[in-house]
This record gives C-alpha cells, sequence and structure tokens, in this order.
C-alpha cells in the first residue's frame, strides 16, 4: 500500500456564477509522476494553484503531507512551501537576479549555510540539471527557453523538497528539448525520491513518463488512473485526446517498452 | 505573375441578366467591382434568370469570392435564379470552402435602448467601484497583518530594499523636488509681491512664502511628484512581476509578497516622505527669497531675520506631519493597482494610469481633511 502525499476531496471551486470544480477527489500517492489532463478551461491550473495555495477552493478539503490545508497557521504554511517547489508554465524566474542567484534565493533566506556551500550547492544543481556553467552569470532575459525552464526546475529543486509541481514543463520546447526534458524529469524523480504533479498536454510525457493522471472534464474528473486505465474509459474528450490520429501514430512508433522503468 | 484588373461586364435582356467576371478578382483589385456590383442592385430592376460567367475569371481569392457569394444571395433572396458557370477547379474549391464556413444566421448583437443603458452602465460601474473599495481595504489589511509579522520578526524586514526603494523614490527625485519647489516658491512671490508692493506691505512676503510653502505647498507638491514618479513605478514592477507569474512563484517558494514587495516600499516611502518634505521647504523658501530680493530688494539678511519671527515652528510640524500619511497613501495604492494586473499586456498600462490619478486625488482630498481638522483645532 502506498502512501499517499496529496489528498484532495470533494473539492468545489466557483468563480462567481461559473462553476469549475464539481466535488472532484483524487489522491498521489509517494514517489509517482502524475499527470493532469483536460481540455482548456477544464480547471488543471485552477486544481493545482489550489494545492500549492495561491487559491483557495470554495469547499472541500486538500491535505499535503498530513497538513490539512484550511487549517494551517501563518507558520506551518511557511513551513509546507519550503518542503515543495514549482516550475511555472513561463518559467518565472526573477528577472532582476541572474541565474545563480534565482537558484541562491531560498538558501539564503531560510538557512545559515556558508556563503561558500551556497555557491557549491548551486554549482552541483545547474549540473543535475545540464546547464552550462557560464549559465549561472546570466540573467533570465538571456536564456533560450529550454534553458529557462532547466533553470526555473533547477530553482524549485534548491529547497531540495520531496513534492515537484510543473505546469506544462515541455510546452514550448522543440521534441528533443522535450524529451529530454521529460528524462530529466524521471531521472530526478529516481535520484531525489520526489513525488511529482504536473499539468501536461504532451502526448509523448503521458505515453511515457506520467505513472498515473486524472482527465477533467465537465467539471469532473471523467477519468483517472493509470494510462491503460484511461483508455478504457470511452468519453469524447478521452476518445478525441488518446484515440486521435496523433495519438495513434504516437503509440505505433514508439513502443512504451523503451521507455519502462 | 501579373496581376489582372478585375472587371465584370455586365449585359441585360428582358428575362436575363449575364454576368461576366473577367480578370482577376482579389483583396487588392475587387473593390470597384463592389461598387459596380452595388450600384448596380440599387438602380436596375432584377431580372428572374441571372447567368454568371466566370470562363474568362481570372484568380479569386476569399475576398472576391465572398463578394461573389453575397451577391449571389442577395440575387436570391430577391427571388431570382441564379446559375454560376464556368467555374475552374480552383475558383469552384474557393467557392466551396466559403461556402461550408458562412454561418446560417448572423448572430444578432443585443442593443439595450438609449436611457436603459445609461442605468445599466451607472449600475455595473458603481457595483464595480464598490468591490474595488473592499478589495483596497482587504489589501490594506493583508498589509497590516504583514507589519505585524514584521514587528515579531525584525530579522524578516528587507532593510536592504527599503533601503534601495529610499534611493530610487527619494535621492533620485531630489533634483526634480529642488526644480518644481524652487519654481513653486518664485511663483508665489512673484504673485504676493505685485500685490503687497501695493499697500507697501513688502514685507510680509515672508510670512506669505514662510506659511504657504512649509505648511500647504511643499507637502503637496512633493507628494505630487513622488506619486508620478514612485507610485507610478510600483505599479508597474508590480504589475510585470504579476504578468510573468514571478509573485505566484514568490508566494509557492514563501515569499510573502507583501513582506518582500509592499511593505518595503512602503516603510521607504513614509521615511522619505518627510525628509523631501523638508528639503523642498528649503528650496521653496529659497526660491520666495530670490524673488523678494529681486522685486522688492528685500535683502536675504532680513528676509531670514524676519522669517523668524513670523514662521511659527508649528507651520513647519504640519507640514512634515502629513508627510508620513501622503506616503502611505501614495505607496499603497501603487502596489495595489500592481497588484490588480491581470493576465494581458494592456493592464500595465491602465492600471499604472489609476494608480497615478487615484494617489494625487487621495493626496489632495487627505490634505482638504487635514487642513480642515487642524484649522479646527487651532493648530
Amino acid at each position: 500500500m502506498k502512501k499517499s502525499i496529496i489528498e484532495v476531496e470533494n473539492v468545489v471551486t466557483r468563480f462567481g456564477k461559473n462553476l469549475v470544480h464539481d466535488h472532484i477527489s483524487f489522491n498521489v500517492n509517494e514517489g509517482e509522476i502524475f499527470g493532469l489532463l483536460g481540455g482548456s478551461g477544464s480547471g488543471k491550473s485552477t486544481i493545482l494553484k489550489e494545492i500549492v495555495m495561491l487559491l483557495r477552493p470554495t469547499a472541500g478539503k486538500i491535505t499535503i503531507l498530513g497538513k490539512e490545508l484550511d487549517t494551517l497557521t501563518l507558520e506551518e504554511a511557511h513551513l509546507l512551501r519550503t518542503r515543495w517547489g514549482m516550475l511555472f508554465q513561463s518559467g518565472a524566474l526573477f528577472s532582476p537576479l541572474t541565474v545563480s542567484e534565482n537558484i541562491g534565493v531560498t538558501l539564503r533566506e531560510y538557512t545559515n549555510l556558508e556563503e561558500d556551500l551556497i555557491q557549491e550547492l548551486i554549482r552541483l544543481k545547474i549540473d543535475m540539471v545540464g546547464l552550462p556553467l557560464y549559465a549561472a552569470d546570466l540573467y533570465p532575459a538571456q536564456l533560450s527557453g529550454g534553458m529557462k525552464k532547466r533553470a526555473a526546475l533547477e530553482r524549485a529543486l534548491a529547497m531540495d523538497p520531496k513534492l515537484l509541481f510543473l505546469d506544462e514543463p515541455t510546452s514550448g520546447l522543440d521534441p528533443v528539448g522535450a524529451q529530454e526534458f521529460d528524462d530529466l524529469i524521471v531521472r530526478l524523480r529516481d535520484l531525489l525520491g520526489l513525488t511529482i504533479v504536473m499539468i501536461t498536454h504532451d502526448l509523448d510525457t503521458i505515453f511515457t513518463i506520467v505513472d498515473r493522471m486524472i482527465v477533467l472534464g465537465d467539471r469532473k474528473i471523467i477519468a483517472q488512473g493509470s494510462l491503460e486505465e484511461i483508455m478504457h474509459s470511452h468519453h469524447p474528450f478521452i476518445d478525441a485526446f488518446f484515440r486521435g490520429v496523433r495519438a495513434q501514430q504516437r503509440k505505433m512508433s514508439v513502443p512504451r517498452s523503451i521507455y519502462g522503468r | 505573375m501579373e496581376v489582372q484588373k478585375a472587371d465584370l461586364d455586365i449585359t441585360k435582356t428582358d428575362t436575363t441578366l449575364r454576368l461576366a467576371s473577367k480578370g482577376d478578382w482579389t483583396i487588392a483589385t475587387v473593390a470597384p467591382m463592389e461598387t459596380l456590383l452595388k450600384n448596380y442592385f440599387k438602380s436596375s430592376q432584377i431580372p428572374s434568370q441571372i447567368i454568371w460567367d466566370f470562363t474568362h475569371g481570372g484568380h479569386f481569392d476569399s475576398a472576391g469570392m465572398m463578394l461573389v457569394i453575397a451577391f449571389e444571395d442577395r440575387f436570391k433572396a430577391l427571388g431570382s435564379h441564379v446559375a454560376l458557370t464556368g467555374f475552374s477547379q480552383a475558383q469552384s474549391n474557393i467557392y466551396r470552402l466559403l461556402r461550408q464556413n458562412i454561418s446560417e444566421t448572423k448572430p444578432s448583437v443585443k442593443r439595450t435602448v438609449f436611457p436603459l443603458d445609461l442605468f445599466i452602465h451607472l449600475g455595473e460601474r458603481s457595483v464595480k467601484h464598490y468591490r474595488d473599495l473592499l478589495a483596497f481595504f482587504t489589501f490594506l489589511g493583508e498589509a497590516t497583518i504583514q507589519l505585524f509579522y514584521y514587528m515579531r520578526h525584525p530579522s524578516s524586514i528587507r532593510y536592504k530594499a527599503i533601503v534601495k526603494y529610499i534611493k530610487s523614490s527619494a535621492i533620485d527625485a531630489l533634483g526634480i523636488i529642488a526644480l518644481t519647489a524652487f519654481l513653486i516658491g518664485v511663483v508665489i512671490a512673484y504673485q504676493s509681491a505685485v500685490q503687497l508692493e501695493k499697500f507697501g506691505a513688502n514685507i510680509f512676503i515672508v510670512d506669505m512664502i514662510g506659511i504657504s510653502i512649509t505648511r500647504e505647498l511643499a507637502p503637496l507638491i512633493t507628494a505630487i511628484v513622488v506619486a508620478g514618479r514612485s507610485g507610478s513605478s510600483f505599479t508597474a514592477q508590480l504589475g510585470v512581476m504579476k504578468l510573468t507569474e514571478e509573485i505566484d512563484a514568490m508566494r509557492t517558494m514563501g515569499f510573502e509578497p507583501f513582506r518582500f514587495l509592499v511593505l518595503p516600499r512602503m516603510i521607504a516611502l513614509i521615511i522619505a516622505m518627510p525628509l523631501l518634505i523638508f528639503f523642498a521647504d528649503m528650496i521653496g523658501i529659497f526660491g520666495g527669497m530670490v524673488v523678494a530680493n529681486a522685486q522688492l530688494h528685500i535683502s536675504f539678511d532680513s528676509f531670514l531675520e524676519h522669517l523668524q519671527n513670523a514662521l511659527d515652528i508649528k507651520h513647519f510640524w504640519v507640514g512634515l506631519f502629513k508627510g508620513p500619511f501622503f506616503a502611505w497613501l501614495i505607496a499603497a495604492v501603487g502596489c495595489f493597482r500592481g497588484l490588480q494586473v491581470s493576465r494581458d499586456t494592456e493592464s500595465i498600462g491602465k492600471y499604472t494610469t489609476i494608480s497615478v490619478v487615484n494617489a494625487i486625488f487621495l493626496v489632495i482630498a487627505c490634505d482638504a481633511l487635514f487642513s480642515v481638522i487642524l484649522t479646527e483645532l487651532d493648530i
């Protein structure tokens, strides 16, 4: 029996008259790569924002690492925030800081580590996500899209979090870059024992690295489970998404076993 | 390939209208055809049989074919029978493509009639302003809570950021504040010099300048300059960070934006504003002094001597006392509007404008309030 790290129970979200989530529940187990899927406007980003405490659900309960988000004190919330990292779609690196300052910002803020050790850690992390060392002194505006994502991933990992949230990690990357990024995510998960929750549209990512997923639609979860389980359900969105031409080609061209762990 | 001019031959018999398209009907050439067809449509009787021939037609793009389709439909609407003949393969492709994509019914735009829409508009605006006000109070509440956090954890205060904002919004503003304060001093002195000279009350220019500058004008001018410079930059800075998700990123990393972005700016302005007002006092009085010397021949020495008697120290303190309040209003509005920026680029400009307008208005309103209260209290 796997330990569940995130539990979402009966979450309802409403913006004015617009009902986004109507009693959705799911949980994420330790060590898995969990996908949030769904068409645009289905509320994937919203539920992710609710999990990382950027938004508050209208009703329902979200428990992370055994803490119920609604009842946290400021200090507890802060402690929880230091145990996860989030990669935003556009990177969201702090533009007045260099890459290495971006990565070091949490270390300098929350720890009493010596500057030497911080520098050492930053170099290590830069190496780990596959950025060239010279990138450390560049500003975010000077980086390419792929490098930005890597730098942002690095910043998310700076505090050695248990949990990693990714918002469309491979969007805007070319197919080679996307695949490298996928590999990187799997490698980091295995090395660091991360639990990863990601929003993704990328079929390659879904077919190769996602362990379990939920598909949001019509304000509900229309399917959840592993890829095989999802494929067995029959909803128009799932039909279009997983049995469309691109998905069929995808399945034929690269057998899943190549990436199997 | 040379683009040929579009042309249309119209021949009419009793029962049949023959149209023949010639040349290329493209977005660049089709406009005269539209006029031609429209005029014909208006001026003549449309026969029941229409044959539109495309044999000599060249290239048709979507604009050209759209025109054909539009008039085909108009002829049909009059009950005429329309036959389109001589389509080439390319022409028929574009014809079918457009036909497939034309929606059957155009959505009718619902419009409210004149007197009613006034009320609807008024209502919507009122609700919007009311919500804005509530959101502003929420913002102030949040800022206050975080201020208490600062007090309980003095080590979490961002001293570096505070110093940085004091530099950027006060020290860097010294030049422009000196210039405006000097000019205000000159203007006030000049205007009063003319009047006072008539009564031979030259020396009272000192009272005039001393009190009006220190009590009212220096604080107000300083606040307006700061609102224009720093209020707008606060909004723009926070707005861009909101746009690039940097503020969300900070939140997920446990960097509370109020503690890291809003409060340092507020505190910096609150510290800097009284200092700036003091500076503006000096320069403004100096400006008045220069004019008094030139126009009324009051020497600097006698001006300063008389100033010591004429200017009650309370006027000076009242001016300085207003500083922190103005500063707080400017910083609060600037940051609040910055955090309101939504995810489109237009909104940064919009909220920056609103922020400056709001800040200047609030400063003046606050000044009026002080004026009334302090005068009633005989201060």
